[in-house]
């Protein structure tokens, strides 16, 4: 959904009074300052269901002002009094009616947007999209690359440009996966894998976070994301081939145990470790693996 | 076997924090001072027969009250510790663990052991008088409720110095409440203390059901009752259809802890999904269920305090219905970022967005009260006023957060912390305080200082936008809900600083109406209400009466003819209309005796809960048995009523201050 010229003017005006009336600060403002296609689209509809509430939420306060003021009892006063009169049909038509107009439009954006937003939906490019697997651990975040063979934690670099299909589950706790400027949350429940489009636009550095709370050290749950040109994108998978060390079962169940982490890099993951995190809690549902594929990826305990 | 102690003591008792050892100290000193108080004045009888056994609506009202304001206390502590440790980046006053326990017991304390308590304590007190009845309909039931309330609160207050608090959030969500992550005691003390008192109040909701459809004074049909009394009746019915599935959710989630089931486990087939479902549908419709009742006194008083006829009563009244039904056709907008698909989520869009409606509806005509009225800013009527900004503003931000792919932004953020603070407390704590105002003269047959009050009034609401305003802000800048500590390079101090010294400001607010209170109760020979009718300009039956209510409320049944009863009745006088019906005959008035068995079978609740929370089948066993033994013993009491004599009234009645 694009907005029109004059409604983003109205609100390149409301929104910063908005902010200045309660702070007086604008900066750090992420969700405000979108550096990708779906945290853009997301902000545009905040902006149209702000402007469309206060069309009513406006003259109600202005209203509510200027009736307490005219009808206080005070000496002298001017005003009307009509202790009896309780019922106009005209006065609750348009009550009623504006609300119901308002919503009703609002409605409509409200829909179309939660279509054209559905975060399993592809994003529209001439790039092919890269896929991220990400796993929430407590307390800690794991990201696997398939197509590039590697894996990281608590850092996550993307190339710019090219829309990123995050595939996420959890290992612990449900958690919800943020990176504010680049798009709204979802969820990482483990036996589910849960698919969510991105893209950044531009090169640049952002973060984001664990948003659901998962117990201890849920607080330490921030990571760094940085969107870098193709080329570069290249250069550090390149680089994680050749310097660090590769993830094994066994270091994965180390991962596994409770604790913080720093950034760790390796340069390769066992085979369908994401699928069998997924399936490991699943007894009873596979999500479409066969028991056969399911066993394989049990732990040998 | 010394060690043996010493070992169970310390997994038994909280240790290790110097906080709860300030809080252990302070529990052993209040119980003491308490106890050879009571000795010393000869009071425990008094206590005993007065209130402990008592099936008095009133003051069965009271006790909730005073319950509720003991827990905004303990609830608003919680708050400002938290708000003490976010002040400034990188804080260490309290540890994470603990952290994590104070939100989970200020979440669960504000909404279900104050939010709930207030609320039914404005029920008992006014709903009889209001509707012209002597009692509820079942008053032994209703003593019932009141102390598994009481005992359910105080096994979850337990928490903190025995075992350990939950910390698993309000709402407990599997997996991190199943025994994988959280073996302590402290989800089961959750799990109990919610139980006992749930059942409480869903014998609360069936009550005051009965009282309102049975029990309303001849003449009043239903489209002539008091605006407060509908707000119940649906308020009621929400709690009758949502209390049932909180049971049954938190037994499953208990047979998953202590039966070793899978219903929401991660493993053995169990799906936390399932919980999140059920919880939510409990969940919501109670944020109503608190809110509705608040919008039957904001009605009551805006009528009063402008003199005039409340602006659109049937819409009112179709507005509140339309709401408790809507409450239950929300709650999956708790969860538009779990993966639920376009099509469910843009339907619950839309049902959360309907209810803007109705809930509009009432402000217009909250306002269209006061148009052409003549307002005077007594303190029930400054809470009030403050209420409709804040509402109206509240509502607003609910509204963004109903836009699903937007909500994608604000969910888990402190713009959602944000905004249901702001309509929790400007919708239900100020409608509370408002009403508990309005009403006071004539629960304690005083008036508190008005000038005390309307310190306490500005403290809280310009301590309110201090606090929640900037909030909304640090969620726009990421700042996700529950964090119990932030790096400096987020930018979030600044406004985290302003937040902490807003929630200060109502602390300080708090301790106006404490103040207020003391000063009330010590000036009270100066500010009595001799005539029944302190605001001069009350429209329902409870003002008709004497303050504080005989205990038998009516000497004589009031007749019932118009909507506000007792203003049109004041207007006939006044025109020199009023032809006073032929004095009737009074008669014995029947009454329920008073009872021990609501609060001993109570306590036993309270062992049975405790031997589940540890796993002592010796207690579960003895507190079952208990409950068995007093249901029992009071099934074969034959004695429960008994009638107060014509004499009896009459005495009262002459000594009571009425001069109308």
């Amino acid at each position: 959904m694009k907005l029109s010229k004059v409604s983003k003017r109205m609100a390149a005006v409301l929104m910063p009074i908005l902010l200045l009336l309660t702070t007086g600060c604008t900066k750090n403002i992420v969700v405000l300052d979108p550096k990708g296609p779906i945290a853009e689209q997301q902000m545009d509809l905040m902006i149209v269901s702000l402007i469309l509430s206060c069309i009513v939420i406006v003259p109600v306060l202005v209203m509510t002002a200027i009736i307490i003021w005219r009808y206080r009892e005070r000496e002298g006063r001017q005003a009307a009094y009509t202790p009896r009169w309780e019922h106009s049909t005209r006065l609750e038509v348009v009550w009623w009616g504006i609300p119901i107009i308002v919503i009703l439009i609002l409605a409509v954006i409200t829909v179309k947007g939660t279509y054209a937003l559905e975060p399993s939906k592809p994003l529209e490019s001439a790039e092919k999209p890269i896929t991220v697997q990400v796993t929430s651990l407590n307390w800690k975040w794991l990201f696997q690359y398939p197509e590039q063979g590697i894996a990281t934690v608590n850092e996550l670099k993307i190339p710019e440009g090219v829309p990123v299909r995050f595939e996420i589950t959890a290992d612990s706790p449900m958690n919800s996966f943020w990176i504010p400027q680049l798009g709204g949350q979802m969820y990482a429940m483990s036996g589910m894998a849960m698919t969510l489009y991105l893209q950044a636009d531009e090169v640049g550095e952002y973060w984001g976070s664990g948003a659901n709370f998962t117990g201890t050290h849920f607080s330490d749950m921030y990571f760094d994301v940085e969107s870098m040109t193709r080329d570069r994108f290249d250069d550090w998978v390149a680089g994680i081939k050749e310097t660090s060390s590769a993830l094994t079962l066994e270091g994965y169940k180390q991962l596994v145990e409770p604790s913080t982490s720093a950034v760790q890099t390796f340069s390769s993951f066992p085979e369908g470790l994401f699928e069998m995190t997924v399936t490991k809690y699943g007894a009873s549902h596979n999500h479409g693996l066969s028991w056969e594929q399911a066993k394989k990826f049990q732990f040998e305990e | 076997m010394w060690e043996k102690v010493k070992s169970f003591a310390s997994e038994f008792f909280v240790t290790g924090d110097p906080l709860i050892y300030g809080a252990d100290v302070s529990i052993a000193l209040t119980l003491i001072a308490l106890v050879s108080v009571l000795t010393y004045f000869k009071k425990w009888k008094w206590l005993w027969k007065e209130w402990l056994t008592t099936v008095d609506h009133k003051k069965i009202g009271i006790m909730y009250i005073l319950s509720a304001f003991l827990m905004l206390f303990r609830g608003g502590v919680d708050a400002l510790l938290m708000r003490l440790q976010l002040a400034v980046p990188e804080l260490d006053f309290l540890l994470p663990d603990h952290y994590n326990q104070i939100f989970t017991t200020h979440g669960v304390i504000m909404i279900l052991f104050m939010a709930m308590p207030f609320m039914f304590g404005l029920f008992n007190v006014m709903v009889p008088l209001q509707i012209g009845a002597r009692d509820v309909a079942y008053p032994f039931l209703n003593a019932l409720s009141f102390w598994l309330f009481f005992f359910g609160a105080m096994l979850f207050n337990l928490s903190f110095v025995i075992g350990g608090s939950p910390d698993a959030g309000w709402l407990a969500y599997p997996p991190y409440s199943e025994l994988m992550y959280n073996p302590g005691p402290g989800q089961d003390f959750y799990i109990w203390g919610i139980q006992i008192s749930g059942i409480g109040s869903l014998m609360t909701g069936i009550n005051f059901i009965a009282t309102i459809l049975k029990m309303r004074a001849p003449g009043m049909k239903l489209m002539k009752m008091p605006m407060f009394s509908w707000s119940v009746l649906s308020s009621c019915i929400a709690i009758i259809f949502s209390f049932p599935i909180l049971t049954a959710t938190l037994a499953l989630l208990f047979l998953d802890r202590y039966g070793g089931a899978h219903f929401f486990t991660l493993d053995g087939g169990g799906n936390p999904m399932m919980y999140i479902n059920l919880i939510w549908m409990w969940g919501h419709p109670e944020v109503y269920i608190i809110v509705l009742p608040a919008f039957g006194i904001f009605s009551e008083i805006v009528a009063t305090f402008s003199k005039k006829k409340l602006f659109g009563y049937k819409s009112m009244v179709y507005a509140m219905m339309i709401i408790s039904l809507l409450s239950f056709l929300v709650w999956a907008h708790h969860f538009f970022t779990m993966g639920t698909g376009a099509n469910v989520n843009a339907f619950f869009a839309l049902t959360t967005m309907l209810i803007a409606i109705p809930t509009g509806a009432k402000v217009f005509n909250w306002l269209f009260t006061m148009f052409r009225g003549k307002i005077t800013f007594e303190t029930p009527m400054l809470w009030t006023i403050g209420f409709i900004p804040c509402f109206v503003t509240g509502g607003l931000t609910g509204v963004l957060l109903s836009v699903a792919p937007a909500d994608f932004q604000f969910h888990n953020s402190y713009f959602l912390v944000a905004h249901f603070h702001h309509v929790i407390i400007g919708g239900v704590v100020f409608g509370y305080f408002a009403g508990l105002y309005y009403w006071w003269p004539k629960m304690f047959g005083f008036k508190l200082n008005e000038r005390i009050g309307k310190w306490a009034f500005w403290f809280w609401n310009i301590g309110f936008y201090l606090c929640f305003m900037p909030q909304y802000v640090l969620g726009l800048m990421g700042m996700t809900r529950r964090v119990f500590s932030y790096g400096w390079d987020k930018g979030w101090g600044d406004l985290n600083l302003v937040s902490t010294i807003g929630a200060f400001l109502m602390g300080i607010a708090f301790l106006f109406q404490v103040w207020q209170i003391a000063h009330g109760v010590k000036h009270r020979k100066d500010n009595l209400d001799k005539t029944g009718d302190p605001w001069k300009h009350g429209r329902t039956l409870e003002w008709s009466i004497a303050s504080p209510a005989p205990h038998y409320n009516f000497a004589v049944l009031p007749q019932v003819t118009e909507q506000d009863e007792w203003w049109e009745e004041k207007l006939r006088k006044k025109q020199g209309q009023f032809v006073p019906a032929a004095p009737k005959k009074l008669e014995p008035i029947h009454m329920p005796r008073n009872s021990g068995i609501p609060i001993i079978i109570s306590a036993f609740f309270f062992v049975a809960g405790f031997g589940f929370v540890f796993h002592w089948t010796w207690f579960i066993i003895a507190g079952l048995a208990g409950v068995a033994a007093c249901m029992v013993a009071h099934s074969f009491n034959y004695d429960t009523d008994y009638y107060i004599p014509v004499d009896e009234i009459e005495r009262t009645e002459a000594e009571s201050r009425v001069t109308n």
